[in-house]
């Protein structure tokens, strides 16, 4: 007979306002096997955890249970707890009685009876608890950064100056991403490349750094510490190694009609171009579904010019296998497609352009030379109107329900630096509301109202009617009432972010979740933010969520710090509750193999001598390296073969029985 | 009342003429209407403080000039001791009631006019202050 221990926590009056705690812990004295129960305020203070040792000691206990809050949030604490006392640490049991009792519940008799019920489970489950010794498993000391923007960028150069080896995977031919487009950055306005570019050099100088652009992630496989992916390197159809990088290719190529991506469409580029100057690696890409060459066999011009003979129409793509101990998403954001908003002009007026073609538009090395022009006709625009929360904080299905949050800042920078740079300018921004909390944020903000006279006008613009060469844009003050119509040149919409396309389609190579808007899922929202729910892999930067600049390389740094303390680890503990298959019953059917997700059964072959003969058989074998023990198999194996260690079908049936009591 | 559609600018004679007189700027106003909550004379107006101050934003002096609103504050300063961005919004309305009163030419009260509307219990400073407020 076991010697269990029942400690029944309060946790403040979380579980005591709904739960009569001392009669949980009389009842439990009464259980089967139960020698010494117990209730406390917080079992997970240092006091509560003294208690459970002491009881340890003086009562023999063989078994612990605690009637607390969900094993996620405890169960290592109190396994430690009985470890410190000697007891195996898989000898403790947590029954949930916050999350899955006190928290749902109003009634306390009835949460009462409920908590009893659960804590009846733990007991009989804990009664056949078994011994369990984890395993080990090292690590590999390399890192796999995914997307190379400012939060891949640096978060690789915090990883790469702690020693480690690290490879940046970014689908374009550069690096550099949002960040790189942009003109001047709130609340300091430094320009975006002054701060940027001197980074994308360093990481791409840093001899712990491996670049991989124009390249994406085709296959992930492994587990935290072990992980094996595969990055395909897609074809640039330039031989980066004899390339010089001089640009006559981009030049003089004949075909012009691909928009610059980087230019957001404001200007064309050749079928082979380089994104931008600063570009790295400073090494053109040919678009196949551009250019003439590959479309009809004809032109080959660049190959012909190429002082370095580097274009190479043959290259094709590469597939390059590596292993990793660690992974960062950091693939970013876009902005929304303003299609459904047809009430603003936009892709009707060239006048009414987004946030980020307005940043093309006045960048110095933007298609206008800096040169602040409206696009139909290239006049100075007397009047720029901003329109806020295109598309965010929007419930009707055309955008995005959240806010956006970096849209009211730099709507704030823009008209500033209208203001600034040409007095004579009038700006209005038409708000819902004006969100700027940040370090020097509303300050900021406040400044482009009562220094630079940006007129703000609390209300939504409904209609944008074109009239002769002005945008007649109609709105209503909701502050004095008023409704309101300006005749502007030139008007500004800031689109809704959104998370990438195909976001949902790299959480499930990877096995982490998104939300119901693509944006992958934080493992805790307050106290795990830059982790996922898939230990080993890490967030930062926007594909988490919207995010400004300031911000973003905060979440970077410390999504390195935790693949930093991941990699520095000699070994990992295993998690020893993983399947195992009892051969002498399994049928070799493989349903297992099939329903596994994590690819970690496989057949194995085995000889055994039945009756004097000698013969072969085909069995299940787990890796236990591999098993995540789901327990998926268990169910599916029809002989009843394979079971889960620490949940065994012979502990859920006790506690089912427990419940049904 | 037919409404018509006004177009916010800052560019104005008549608001230069305001903030000329008054020295204190508008734009420093989020529109929070502490000054309207916390003023007593609020009962006799049409446009409270806070909205006097949204319209001055907007450049339309033209409709606090035309609001009861000028004439009913008291100038207690009320709203200026309590406003948390430094508007001062009594200066604001005292500037706006000053452009009329200089550009009417007349005086919205009269000296003669005095003993009809005083009583016993009035102070003489504020007959003075009134006389200095609605008189050219």
């Amino acid at each position: 007979m076991q010697r269990i221990g029942v400690f029944v926590c309060w946790c403040g009056s979380n579980i005591a306002g709904t739960v009569d705690v001392a009669q949980v812990a009389q009842s439990a004295a009464a259980m089967p096997g139960v020698v010494y129960a117990k209730d406390y305020q917080y079992m997970c203070s240092e006091v509560g955890q003294n208690m459970i040792k002491q009881a340890i000691a003086e009562h023999g206990l063989t078994r612990v249970v605690v009637a607390s809050c969900s094993p996620r949030m405890h169960e290592s604490t109190f396994r430690k707890t009985a470890a410190a006392a000697g007891l195996n640490p898989y000898l403790v049991e947590v029954a949930n009685i916050r999350e899955h009792c006190a928290w749902i519940h109003k009634d306390k008799a009835e949460g009462t009876k409920k908590a009893i019920a659960l804590t009846r489970a733990a007991v009989a489950k804990a009664t056949l608890n078994a011994p369990l010794v984890a395993g080990e498993s090292g690590v590999e000391k390399r890192a796999l950064v995914i997307g190379g923007g400012i939060a891949g960028l640096q978060t690789a150069l915090d990883i790469a100056d702690a020693g480690y080896a690290v490879d940046i995977v970014e689908k374009s031919p550069s690096i550099g991403g949002k960040m790189a487009q942009i003109d001047k950055t709130f609340p300091t306005l430094d320009c975006s490349a002054c701060i940027l570019t001197p980074k994308m050099v360093d990481a791409a100088t840093h001899e712990n750094i491996t670049l991989y652009t124009y390249s994406e992630v085709e296959s992930v496989s492994g587990f935290v510490g072990n992980f094996e992916v595969a990055i395909r390197q897609k074809a640039r159809s330039v031989d980066a190694k004899k390339c010089s990088g001089c640009g006559l290719c981009a030049e003089k190529c004949p075909s012009r009609k691909a928009k610059s991506e980087f230019d957001e469409g404001l200007r064309t580029r050749g079928a082979i171009y380089i994104p931008f100057p600063q570009a790295i690696p400073n090494v053109p890409v040919i678009d196949r579904d551009e250019c003439t060459y590959f479309k009809t066999g004809k032109c080959g011009l660049c190959s012909k010019i190429c002082p370095a003979s580097a274009v190479s129409f043959e290259q094709a793509d590469e597939v390059i296998t590596q292993r990793y101990g660690a992974i960062v998403v950091a693939t970013g954001f876009d902005m929304i497609e303003l299609d459904k908003f047809g009430e603003y002009q936009y892709g009707q007026h060239p006048d009414v352009i987004t946030s980020l073609e307005f940043e093309r538009l006045t960048n110095a090395a933007g298609p206008t030379g800096g040169k602040f022009v409206r696009p139909s006709d290239h006049k100075k625009p007397k009047k720029v109107v901003f329109v806020q929360c295109v598309g965010s904080r929007d419930t009707s299905g055309r955008g995005k329900p959240y806010c956006s949050k970096i849209c009211c800042m730099y709507t704030a920078k823009h008209a500033m630096l209208i203001r600034d740079k040409y007095p004579d300018v009038e700006a209005s921004v038409f708000y819902i509301d004006v969100r700027t909390p940040g370090k020097n944020f509303d300050e900021f903000q406040r400044r482009a109202v009562e220094e630079y006279g940006v007129q703000y006008i609390k209300g939504m613009v409904g209609k944008i009617f074109p009239e002769q060469d002005k945008l007649m844009v109609h709105g209503v003050d909701a502050l004095s009432g008023e409704t309101v119509v300006i005749d502007a040149d030139l008007v500004v919409l800031a689109s809704a972010t959104k998370a990438k396309d195909d976001a949902e389609a790299l959480g499930r190579m990877l096995s982490i979740s998104t939300d119901t808007h693509d944006f992958f899922t934080e493992a805790h929202p307050k106290l795990r933010p830059v982790e996922s729910h898939t230990a080993g892999i890490f967030l930062a930067g926007a594909c988490q969520g919207p995010k400004d600049i300031p911000e973003t390389v905060s979440q970077a740094g410390a999504a390195a710090a935790k693949a930093i303390g991941l990699l520095s680890k000699k070994k990992l503990v295993t998690n020893p509750c993983v399947t195992t298959v009892n051969e002498a019953l399994c049928s070799g059917c493989l349903a297992c193999e099939k329903i596994c997700p994590y690819g970690a059964i496989a057949a194995k072959t085995i000889e055994l001598t039945n009756n004097g003969v000698k013969e072969t058989r085909v069995v299940a074998a787990v890796n236990e390296a591999l098993c995540q023990g789901c327990g998926g198999c268990t169910v599916a194996c029809r002989a009843g073969a394979i079971d889960l260690k620490g949940f065994t079908n012979r502990q859920i049936m006790a506690e089912v029985d427990a419940i049904c009591f | 009342m037919i409404r018509t559609k006004v177009t916010p600018t800052t560019q104005t004679e008549a608001l230069a003429e305001v903030l000329d007189i008054c020295g204190t700027n508008a734009a420093n106003c989020m529109q929070c209407g502490k000054c309207s909550a916390t003023c007593p004379a609020s009962s006799r107006m049409d446009v409270l403080p806070h909205q006097v101050v949204r319209l001055l934003q907007a450049g339309q002096v033209e409709k606090v000039a035309a609001s009861q609103t000028i004439w009913s504050c008291a100038s207690c300063f009320a709203c200026s001791a309590r406003c948390p961005r430094k508007v001062d919004p009594a200066r604001l309305i005292e500037a706006v009631r000053l452009s009329v009163v200089r550009k009417a030419g007349g005086n919205y009260l009269k000296a003669d006019a005095v003993p009809a509307l005083a009583d016993e219990a009035m102070p003489q400073q504020a007959l003075v202050s009134a006389l200095r407020k609605y008189s050219k």
